[in-house]
C-alpha cells in the first residue's frame, strides 16, 4: 500500500480527476494549498504596493492506493496534470503503514479497495 | 421619447426645475447601473476571473464616456437623418444649458443621461467574451461599438431616425439598449469563440451574493434609467418608474414557478436573472402601457428568456454570461408587446393592435427586426476587422491562470500569505524588502 501525494496547478485540477476517474482510481482526497517550486515570482501592484508572489496556488490530490495502482496513479496524475511549464507541480509516494476503513473496521488493502456494488 | 410628443409641454423649451432635478438624479441612477453590472458578472464568473470581468464594465464607463462626448452623442442626437446623425454637437459643441426642443431640462443633462446609456449597453456586452477576451482589445472593442453600433441604434429609436420617425415606440431603449446590447453579443461570442473549458468542465458561478447585489443595484438604478426616460417628472415618467417595479416582481414569481418545475427548487442566480429580465422587459415598453398589462408582460415575458437561458448552455456557443436570453429576447418581447397593448389612454400618443391600431405592431415588427439584424452584423464585421489587426483571446496560458493575474496583475481574493513587499531603488532595480 502506498500514499500518492501529487500537487498540481489548480486550473489543471479537472484534468487531473478525469485522468485519475479513467485509471479506474477510486477514493480521492484534494485540498487547496500554497507553494514554492522553481517557478518564477509573480509581481503584483495594490496602489502603491509592490509585491512578489513567493508562493503560488496549487491542488494536494492524495491517492491511498494497492501496490498494483501505483504506476496507473501517477501516470494519471503526470498526463492530468502536465502542460510542460514550470510549476506543473510533484508527486510523491511514501509507504504507507495502515489504512482502516471507517465504516466496517476493514483494514490494510480492503479498506483501500473500492467497495462495489 | 414619448413626451416629446405631448401637448403639453410642447410650448415650453424654458427648464423645470422639477424636471432637471430629478433627470440628475437618474443620470446618477443610471451610472450606478454599470457598477451593479460589474458586479452581477463578477459573481457570475470563476474567481480568478472576477476583476477583468469587473474592470471591463469599468472601462466602459470611461471609454463609452468620452466617445460618447466626442461623436457619440452627435451622430445618436444631432439632426433628423434617416439612419444616422451629424456632426454638430462634435466635441460637444453647441450643447449648453439651452434645453432641445420639446424638453424642459438643460441640454447638458439630456447628453449626461444619454452618456449613461450608451457606458451601461456597451459593459452590457462584455458578458459575452468574458474569461478569454484580451482586455486590449475588448477596449478598441468598446471604443469602436459605442460609435458604430449604440450611436448608430440610438438614432434610429431616439434621435430622430428612421424608426423613431417612421412611428416606432421604444420608451427606454430596447433598440440601442437591450437587443443592440443581446444581439451584439451573440456575434461577439461567436468570433471571439469558446472558452478553452466550455463543455468539458462545469464553469459555476463563484459569488452568488455578489449576483444578487448586482441585479439589485441594477433594479435600483433602473428606476433612473426607465423614470428618466420621459425627460420629465411628467405621466410618463410616473407610469414607467412604477411599471419598473411591477414587471419585474411578475418575472420573478414566473422564474420560481418555471425552477420549481423544472428543479424542485427556486435557484438564487435565477431570481437574480429575473430581475434583470424584468426590468429589460419593460424598458420599451414603461411608458407606453398600462400597469395591468406590465404585470402581464412580467408574467408572460420571462417565458421566451428562461427558455433560451436553458437551451442556449447546451449549444456549442459559449455567450457565457446570456446578454442575448436577459437583453436580446427580453427586448425583442418588450418592443412586440407594445404594439399589443400600448393604450393611448395611457400614453396619450398611441394604441396597439388589441386597442384596434394593427399599424402599430407594424411599427414594432419593423424594430425588431431591424434592430438585431443591424447589431448582430455590425458587431460580427467589426470584431473581424480589430481580430484581423490583433489577437483577440487570451493566451490558453494567461486563460488557465485567470486574467486577473494575467491583465490586471491583481487577485480578487489576495491573501498575501507569502508575498514579499518589493521597493524600487534609485537606479530603478527593485530591492526585495525583508519581510520581517
Amino acid at each position: 500500500m502506498k500514499l500518492v501525494i501529487g500537487i498540481v496547478r489548480p486550473e489543471k485540477a479537472n484534468d487531473v480527476l478525469e485522468a485519475l476517474y479513467r485509471a479506474e482510481v477510486r477514493g480521492v482526497s484534494m485540498s487547496r494549498v500554497q507553494g514554492h517550486g522553481g517557478e518564477l515570482d509573480r509581481v503584483e501592484t495594490y496602489r502603491g504596493t509592490t509585491v512578489k508572489m513567493g508562493l503560488s496556488e496549487k491542488v494536494r490530490f492524495e491517492v491511498a492506493v494497492s501496490d498494483s495502482f501505483v504506476q496507473p496513479t501517477v501516470d494519471a496524475l503526470c498526463e492530468g496534470a502536465r502542460t510542460g511549464e514550470v510549476g506543473d507541480g510533484k508527486i510523491f509516494v511514501v509507504p504507507l503503514e495502515q489504512a482502516v476503513r471507517i465504516r466496517t473496521g476493514e483494514s490494510a488493502e480492503a479498506a483501500v479497495t473500492p467497495v462495489v456494488k | 421619447m414619448s413626451v416629446l410628443d405631448l401637448p403639453l409641454i410642447a410650448q415650453a423649451s424654458q427648464v423645470d426645475t422639477g424636471d432637471t432635478a430629478w433627470m440628475l438624479v437618474s443620470t446618477a441612477l443610471v451610472l450606478l447601473m454599470t457598477i451593479g453590472l460589474g458586479l452581477f458578472y463578477a459573481g457570475l464568473v470563476r474567481s480568478k476571473n472576477t476583476l477583468n470581468t469587473f474592470m471591463m464594465c469599468v472601462a466602459a464607463i470611461a471609454i463609452a464616456m468620452v466617445t460618447w462626448a466626442l461623436v457619440g452623442y452627435s451622430l445618436a442626437f444631432d439632426g433628423d437623418g434617416a439612419l444616422i446623425g451629424g456632426l454638430d454637437y462634435f466635441a460637444m459643441q453647441g450643447v449648453d444649458f439651452i434645453p432641445r426642443e420639446g424638453t424642459t431640462i438643460p441640454h447638458l443633462v439630456f447628453f449626461a443621461f444619454q452618456a449613461t446609456f450608451c457606458i451601461i449597453t456597451t459593459a452590457l456586452v462584455s458578458g459575452a467574451v468574458v474569461e478569454r477576451m484580451r482586455f486590449g482589445a475588448f477596449l478598441v472593442f468598446a471604443t469602436l461599438w459605442s460609435i458604430l453600433v449604440y450611436a448608430v441604434l440610438a438614432h434610429w429609436a431616439f434621435g430622430g431616425g428612421w424608426l423613431i420617425s417612421g412611428g416606432t415606440l421604444d420608451f427606454a431603449g430596447g433598440v440601442p439598449v437591450e437587443m443592440g446590447s443581446g444581439f451584439s453579443a451573440l456575434a461577439a461570442a461567436l468570433v471571439v469563440g469558446a472558452r478553452k473549458d466550455y463543455g468539458r468542465q462545469a464553469l459555476l458561478p463563484h459569488n452568488a451574493v455578489y449576483v444578487l447585489l448586482g441585479a439589485g443595484l441594477l433594479w435600483f438604478g433602473w428606476f433612473g434609467f426607465n423614470g428618466g426616460s420621459g425627460f420629465s417628472t411628467g405621466d410618463a415618467s410616473v407610469l414607467a418608474f412604477v411599471n419598473t417595479l411591477l414587471t419585474p416582481a411578475c418575472a420573478l414569481i414566473t422564474w420560481f414557478v418555471l425552477d420549481l418545475i423544472r428543479g424542485r427548487k427556486v435557484t438564487a442566480i435565477g431570481a437574480a436573472t429575473a430581475i434583470i429580465v424584468g426590468c429589460v422587459l419593460i424598458t420599451p415598453a414603461g411608458g407606453y402601457i398600462s400597469p395591468g398589462w406590465a404585470m402581464v408582460l412580467g408574467f408572460v415575458g420571462a417565458l421566451p428568456c428562461y427558455a433560451m437561458i436553458v437551451w442556449r448552455p447546451r449549444t456549442r456557443v459559449d455567450e457565457t454570461l446570456d446578454v442575448l436570453a436577459a437583453h436580446g429576447v427580453a427586448g425583442f418581447t418588450g418592443i412586440l408587446f407594445i404594439g399589443l397593448v400600448a393604450q393611448a389612454n395611457w400614453n396619450g400618443i398611441a394604441d396597439g393592435l388589441f386597442y384596434g391600431n394593427a399599424a402599430q405592431f407594424g411599427d414594432q415588427v419593423l424594430a425588431a427586426l431591424a434592430a438585431p439584424a443591424y447589431a448582430f452584423i455590425a458587431t460580427y464585421v467589426l470584431l473581424r476587422v480589430i481580430g484581423a489587426v490583433m489577437p483577440l483571446r487570451a493566451t490558453e496560458h494567461d486563460e488557465a491562470i485567470g486574467m486577473d493575474v494575467a491583465y490586471h496583475g491583481e487577485e480578487a481574493y489576495a491573501t498575501g500569505e507569502g508575498a514579499i513587499l518589493v521597493a524600487p531603488d534609485a537606479d530603478g532595480e527593485v530591492l526585495v524588502a525583508d519581510p520581517g
